[in-house]
């Protein structure tokens, strides 16, 4: 009985490394991760400024972390996707693997800048400026930023695919690396500078019903995320399998 | 509702903040969903350039 | 080990023979430096304040700066794959270049950062530390400098890419580094900077050699 589980287990991970079935399993998932991403999101927003009470220090301002937490979240998730995959693809050399990093970047290039530009709106009020430079993880995003867009364009600089995947996975890694180090001595930094109307925002007093919508968007981005990164790898696949014989026969489905 | 709208006078900041946030999700689900069809073109007319004439619909493809 | 001697003397005596090539990042660092007073204002007061600042700020760049060349004339010529197929383990040939690499650019910034402190009224006492904090982070962005300049190796006009990809990672040093001559500016002992600089230079020296040796056989493969 294990040792067929466990045939049949090596035989789904190879399969993970075969673009037509990446392809299709992809093009399956992508629907239901559709549908549940556009419910949570709905049931999120509508938890979020309606039924979650307003903060008493925040007022109703505080509503605008259900959009900047989940994407904060999500885009160091997606940077985390990126680099983990692409050092598989590294190491092994899947093509798939690096598929999916060139997939999640700008996605997560995306969100990193939600993140910056709601933590923006979200400090206007609370802190009278659009942008804190003493606040620790207001810097760590904004290097989070520029670690995608240098991943982005030592991509976009290599003229062989082969060859870009493998460099950039190097970066990603290196990147990966440097999150946590850059994370700490900016904290580091930041406590030296930080003034103390920033201190009293600092403690979550949050309750129940406020963090529950939380989760929900949290959950709701990230399912989000997963269906563009289907999509997105659909794409990607099909730009390094143009000539391959399953794909003419695809396409032949398609246009007949 | 003008209530809910006003925001406890935050209107300005939270409907910025989730319209700026629905054109990021919008922008993103263009682009994947461009970059999977953009590449199904493409390969359609490199393929079989004599096939230009017949070009998959975004609703074939999704 | 006999490689890695060998590699060392031999960039040495190039970069000698080669010596515009030692002398421009270090100009740069100096112009950089003096230019800002132009750019902000000659009073003692205000340069005392952003004097660190400036220092390490034109420290960074200018390393930046020396590091294009790093690998591109090897791999340009040949030698590197010389190198990469020789016997002696890569990443210290790597290691071995990086080091004679700081050893004609960091060192002489070394050398040069407490004239620039001292016109920027820094005080005397704070030199020191200040030269023990450049000695420690110069290793640290020699290194990741390396690492992007392995990535960009077969790219022509690398040079502004380095840029992007590294600038983000020397913000630790960067962090430490100007703490650590602020601290002693004041007066006060800037020890805990200092040995958190020393830790990421043995964690930069011991895993960088790797990821730049690694960027470069991928990229010439």
């Amino acid at each position: 009985m294990t040792v067929t589980l466990r045939v049949r287990f090596v035989r789904w991970f190879h399969q993970l490394a075969s673009p037509p079935y990446v392809y299709r399993l992809a093009g399956q998932l992508a629907p239901w991760f559709a549908v549940t991403a556009g419910l949570l999101l709905l049931t999120g927003t509508y938890g979020g400024l309606v039924l979650a009470p307003a903060d008493y220090l925040q007022g109703d301002g505080f509503r605008i972390i259900y959009v900047h937490v989940p994407s904060a979240y999500l885009s160091m998730l997606a940077y985390i996707i990126m680099a983990t995959s692409a050092v598989v693809g590294f190491i092994w050399r899947i093509k798939m693997a690096h598929g999916l990093a060139v997939s999640a970047a700008p996605l997560g290039a995306s969100f990193t800048l939600l993140a910056l530009v709601t933590g923006g709106i979200w400090g206007k009020p609370m802190w009278g400026t659009y942008w804190q430079w003493a606040d620790a993880r207001l810097m760590s995003e904004l290097l989070l930023l520029f670690l995608f867009a240098g991943y982005m364009v030592l991509r976009a600089s290599f003229d062989d695919r082969e060859k870009a995947d493998r460099v950039s996975a190097i970066l990603a890694a290196v990147g990966v690396i440097n999150i946590p180090i850059i994370h700490y001595s900016v904290e580091w930094w930041s406590t030296l500078h930080q003034g103390p109307t920033i201190a009293k925002l600092d403690q979550p007093s949050i309750t129940m019903d406020m963090l529950s919508p939380l989760l929900v968007m949290i959950l709701g981005f990230t399912i989000f995320f997963a269906w563009l990164l289907c999509k997105r790898l659909q794409g990607e696949i099909l730009n390094r399998e143009g000539h391959a014989r399953w794909v003419e026969k695809l396409l032949e489905e398609i246009t007949r | 509702m003008s209530e809910f709208l006003q925001m406890g006078g935050y209107a300005a900041y939270v409907w910025s903040a989730y319209g700026i946030t629905l054109i990021v999700l919008v922008v993103n689900i263009w682009a994947a969903f461009r970059s999977h069809t953009g590449a199904l073109v493409r390969i359609h007319h490199e393929n079989r350039p004599e096939r230009s004439g017949r070009q998959p619909t975004v609703r074939q493809i999704t | 080990m006999n490689a890695f001697v060998l590699i060392l003397q031999r960039d040495l005596r190039l970069a000698f023979r080669r010596w515009s090539e030692i002398a421009t990042p270090l100009m740069f660092f100096i112009i950089v430096a003096s230019l800002f007073p132009l750019a902000s204002s000659p009073e003692a007061s205000q340069l005392r304040e952003s004097g660190s600042a400036v220092l390490w700020m034109s420290a960074l760049l200018s390393s930046l700066l020396a590091l294009d060349g790093l690998f591109r004339t090897d791999a340009e010529d040949g030698s590197m794959e010389q190198l990469i197929l020789s016997p002696a383990p890569f990443g210290l040939i790597v290691l071995a270049k990086i080091l004679a690499h700081w050893a004609v650019s960091g060192v002489p910034l070394l050398l040069l950062a407490p004239f620039l402190a001292i016109s920027f009224y820094l005080p005397l006492e704070a030199l020191p530390t200040l030269i023990i904090a450049l000695a420690l982070a110069t290793p640290t962005l020699s290194v990741l400098a390396a690492i992007g300049a392995a990535l960009t190796v077969t790219l022509r006009g690398g040079g502004a890419i380095i840029g992007l990809l590294v600038l983000p990672l020397t913000g630790p040093v960067l962090i430490f580094g100007t703490r650590a001559t602020e601290m002693a500016i004041n007066g006060e002992s800037a020890l805990g900077p200092l040995y958190l600089l020393a830790a990421l230079a043995v964690f930069a020296i011991s895993v960088g050699p790797m990821a730049a040796s690694a960027a470069i056989k991928v990229a010439m493969e």
